[in-house]
């Protein structure tokens, strides 16, 4: 059971009575994460698999219980496939350097219209160096990744699907075993967003099946800075290191090296130590709950939010038409006014929403805008909040469209 | 801050179309929230004797470029490209955030890319 109420108490940043609405692009802090890191900066801000004195013990022991409380949290059957990145999109970036070096020229990845810039950018790059062509799966008339065209899309040397788990524009939930099994039936390798996914619903990448699984800790209650790239073993040995330096090296001479096992072979140099240990009590709070009881509350409130914004009339919510697939997020427009506007006069109401694009231009051009405004939930959001929201809306609406 | 001037700019901008005898055009883009506004400017003798713009935005970036064109029309260059974005804040009289305030020196920014073209 979720009591947003309780949560609320313990997450000092909403003690200023703002209606925080922007969880998909970061989730406040409870004290606990907080005074978690606090604790490694205060008490033992020692290096970690170095020193052998106390403090530097105590910092790698803190370090490595929160590789297995993530992996507890993602259901990896080891810790060593558990790599700590700077974010989903160091993440992103690893996975894709990781799988291009088996690639060659005129093979191809297959995308989603729904992607963040951090699953396509990374992929043109590669384009660029080694001749790579990027496919990318449709969208159906009710506004959904379209798994019918895969067969269609796809080319005898497609390698990869790299697909998002949840839009981060739009809220919509893939259809990941349908896209995974097809993926597998041809043999290809996949990497899956779940930057908006893994705070919000249960993850097991077992059941997933999926090769690669990326995810930031801070929009999960966790810090800036630190995130997760899920590595399946097998891959281990026939994967290079992407990143060379201290720590992930057995034995390095002058023209050559040689690597440490997983996980240090793919976290080079001294890591975020404070932001994993802050990560590690991000999952712990959020096991306290469980995933399911927050998948159930979020999807309760994201219900509540589509209801009451499709009660305006000058409101049109983007992305699916029936919302069964859409989660924890509501991208819309607002009848003429720009959502910048719309976003600047919520936070006058002292309402946080984000305004833009969301890095998803290929999303915001295929839907015809240049940008929407996005509400989000998270588990310290309310009914209230979702009220507090229609209010201010219709406020927007009537400074612009008075006399 | 969307006092009765800002929005009376925005729903009925000021010099806002095409402008057909342009001599430098510029377009300018704010990768922020993806809006686009083009600049047409004809300039005889030095001076800008005509102005417009094109092109959706929000409602600071409307009024700004709206309240700008107004203001430069018949001045001679080098007047306008000693603008800065101080001016443009005391037009709109109103304070903004680091975020907004690339919203309201979109205009000032194409106006003085087109003039140094």
């Amino acid at each position: 059971m979720i009591d947003s109420h309780s949560i609320r108490k313990n997450i000092p940043a909403l003690a200023n009575g703002v209606a925080y609405l922007d969880s998909a692009s970061t989730t406040l802090k409870p004290q606990t994460v907080i005074d978690a890191m606090n604790a490694y900066y205060q008490e033992f801000p020692a290096n970690v698999h170095r020193g052998v004195y106390h403090m530097s013990e105590r910092a790698t022991a803190a370090y490595e219980h929160a590789r297995e409380q993530v992996q507890h949290f993602v259901n990896a059957r080891f810790p060593e496939e558990i790599i700590f990145t700077s974010g989903t999109t160091e993440s992103l970036n690893m996975a894709a350097r990781m799988c291009a070096q088996s690639m060659r020229k005129g093979d191809s990845v297959l995308l989603t219209y729904f992607e963040h810039h951090s699953n396509i950018v990374p992929w043109q790059l590669i384009a660029q160096e080694k001749g790579v062509e990027l496919l990318y799966l449709p969208v159906t008339e009710n506004g959904e990744i379209d798994v019918e065209a895969f067969d269609r899309i796809i080319k005898p040397n497609t390698k990869i699907l790299a697909v998002t788990h949840i839009s981060n524009a739009s809220g919509i939930v893939s259809p990941l075993s349908q896209l995974v099994a097809k993926a597998r039936a041809h043999g290809m390798r996949v990497i899956v967003d779940g930057a908006q996914s893994a705070p919000h619903m249960p993850i097991d990448v077992q059941a997933l099946d999926v090769d690669f699984f990326a995810c930031s800790a801070h929009k999960m209650l966790g810090p800036t800075g630190v995130g997760l790239l899920y590595i399946r073993k097998e891959l281990h040995d026939s994967i290079e290191p992407v990143v060379g330096g201290g720590s992930m090296i057995r034995e390095v001479s002058l023209h050559s090296s040689t690597w440490a096992d997983a996980p240090a072979k793919f976290e080079a140099g001294t890591p975020n130590i404070a932001g994993v240990i802050g990560f590690g009590a991000a999952v712990s709070y959020l096991h306290s709950f469980g995933m399911d009881a927050v998948n159930a509350y979020i999807t309760q409130l994201s219900k509540k939010l589509y209801t009451t914004l499709e009660s305006l009339p000058y409101i049109h919510i983007l992305g699916s038409s029936s919302h069964e697939h859409q989660h924890g997020i509501a991208s819309f427009i607002m009848d003429g006014v720009h959502p910048h506007d719309v976003a600047t006069i919520l936070d006058q109401e002292h309402l946080a929403v984000r305004a833009g694009h969301h890095c998803a231009q290929p999303l915001m051009k295929l839907w015809g805008v240049p940008a929407t405004t996005r509400a989000s939930l998270y588990i310290y959001n309310t009914t209230e909040d979702i009220e507090r929201l229609k209010y201010a809306l219709e406020k927007v609406y009537s400074i612009f469209h008075r006399n | 801050m969307y006092q009765e001037e800002i929005l009376e700019h925005y729903r009925h901008p000021h010099h806002h179309g095409k402008l057909e005898h342009a001599t430098k055009i510029q377009a300018e883009h704010n990768p922020l929230c993806g809006d686009k506004l083009t600049f047409y400017l004809e300039i005889k003798n030095n001076v800008v004797v005509d102005v417009s713009f094109e092109g959706e935005g929000c409602a600071i970036s409307q009024a700004a470029a709206s309240m700008l064109t107004d203001e430069i029309i018949g001045k001679p260059i080098t007047e306008i490209q000693q603008l800065q974005k101080e001016h443009v804040l005391n037009m709109l009289g109103i304070e903004l955030g680091p975020t907004r305030l690339k919203c309201a020196l979109l205009s000032l920014q194409g106006i003085t890319r087109a003039l140094n073209s």
